[in-house]
């Protein structure tokens, strides 16, 4: 029997279709636990390699061979190593190109809307991770939002739509994800927003990004109308683009709202972000599109894929807003909050350019599921 | 810590550290202790997790500049 390699885009495909796939996950126990492969229709067995290395005949039984079987470990050395021992003992199997590492790093762009004028504007899906970033195209100009390190793809997305980059914005200083984007605004010598408030420590030129700033992208005028929404870090900015969409950063999620706690203390801003979310946001249309810079269980993707809500829908389903009690809301967002994510202090120090960790450190300060959130 | 065993094992990528933790390790009498030098960041947790399923002890672990360096004692 044979092993195959899948790569991390046709796994995602199964995600997003929602098909049956069989994951033997085979890195220690605490690794498995912490993050892996989300899908509905998944199947799991963890079994760690060093479990296996004098075979696998103790597994076989639990292995469906009326199904397709994945081997999946942190970079892909014992994935393959078990994915051959069970193709010696007679079943086909594929393992994770590039393992957890590959699957941490792959975006996959959705379409989310036209824009008014011919634009377009897609969402960067970072699927193992969580991260969503975001693509504004108009009239041969792009626009990028919360863009990831990996900043080859949106530089390769650009060009094949026959783009410039002209703007390159985040929405906060992240604590989850390494930012891209100043690597891509010196690449292509885009202008690079940031919320003054969230940048009083880093160590590069930006421009500083203020509430009520509107900037077009292509001769069509595309708008980014910015809106200072702090809670989640005090410079917090959401994007209302082309009057449809409202890019929410990390205050607004599908089924959860930001965590005030990754910057600052807990108590300092849940004030700020109880006022964005039941003040600020309460003015704008409910007809407007949210786009938010995370998903955080694989339930909030809709069937093509996207992370997309309208915003009147939100105010009726999202628990975090329907909080009438202040003290409740308080309780919330400051008690029992989920770990912080991994190296988070390490991965703003980096988006402040404070330090400058290599490739391999910067996969291993992300690793992990991103925690920005609470429900 | 005396060692009656040492394994180079950096430069190796996973799962090879463990694989060659495992060959030296039987060639070892209980209570005798295996060094270890590996450079993949994930044999810390493997080597952890490997020793424990094993009923062998961790005794001691070290970080010196980017090489990780275990003790582990025959169980």
């Amino acid at each position: 029997m044979a092993i195959k390699a899948m790569t991390s885009k046709e796994v995602t495909k199964k995600v997003f279709n929602k098909e049956k796939l069989f994951v033997l996950d085979v890195r220690n126990e605490s690794d498995f636990q912490d993050w892996k492969i989300e899908g509905e229709n998944f199947q799991y067995l963890n079994i760690p390699y060093f479990e296996l290395l004098d075979g696998v005949e103790g597994i076989m039984d639990k292995i469906p061979a009326e199904q397709e079987v994945l081997v999946v470990c942190a970079k892909e050395g014992s994935s393959v190593m078990v994915a051959e021992m069970l193709s010696d003992a007679g079943l086909d199997v594929f393992y994770l190109q590039g393992g957890m590492k590959a699957w941490s790093e792959h975006l996959e762009p959705v379409k989310v809307g036209d824009l008014k004028d011919g634009g377009e504007l897609y969402q960067f899906v970072r699927i193992g991770k969580g991260c969503l970033s975001y693509m504004v195209l108009s009239n041969g100009e792009a626009a990028l939002i919360d863009a990831t390190r990996m900043t080859d793809i949106y530089l390769d997305f650009a060009k094949s739509k026959n783009a410039k980059i002209t703007h390159v914005f985040d929405t906060h200083l992240h604590a989850d994800h390494i930012s891209g984007g100043r690597v891509i605004a010196e690449k292509t010598n885009a202008t690079y927003w940031l919320p003054p408030k969230d940048a009083t420590e880093v160590t590069f030129d930006y421009e500083p990004l203020e509430g009520g700033n509107d900037v077009s992208i292509g001769e069509t005028k595309i708008n980014i109308h910015s809106l200072y929404s702090p809670g989640h870090t005090i410079g917090s900015t959401s994007f209302v683009v082309d009057d449809q969409f409202l890019l929410s950063g990390d205050i607004l999620f599908i089924d959860s709202i930001g965590r005030p706690d990754l910057a600052g203390l807990a108590e300092d801003w849940v004030g700020d972000l109880r006022e964005s979310l039941y003040s600020r946001y309460r003015e704008l249309s409910e007809e407007l599109i949210v786009l938010p810079a995370h998903f955080m269980i694989i339930d909030e993707l809709n069937e093509d894929g996207s992370v997309a809500e309208k915003l009147g829908v939100l105010f009726a389903k999202n628990h975090g807003l329907n909080i009438e009690d202040e003290n409740e809301f308080r309780k919330l967002v400051t008690e029992n909050l989920p770990p912080q994510p991994n190296a988070y202090q390490q991965i703003r120090e980096t988006n402040m350019g404070k330090i400058s960790p290599d490739t391999e450190k910067q996969r291993e300060m992300e690793i992990g599921p991103n925690r920005c959130a609470v429900r | 810590m005396e060692a009656n065993k040492v394994l180079d094992a950096k430069g190796l990528a996973c799962p090879m550290p463990i694989v060659k933790t495992k060959k030296a390790m039987a060639e070892l009498e209980s209570g005798q202790v295996l060094e270890i030098h590996a450079t993949d960041k994930g044999a810390k947790n493997d080597l952890a997790a490997w020793a424990k399923s094993g009923g062998h002890e961790l005794v001691k672990h070290e970080e010196e500049s980017d090489v990780l360096k275990f003790w582990i004692k025959k169980g």
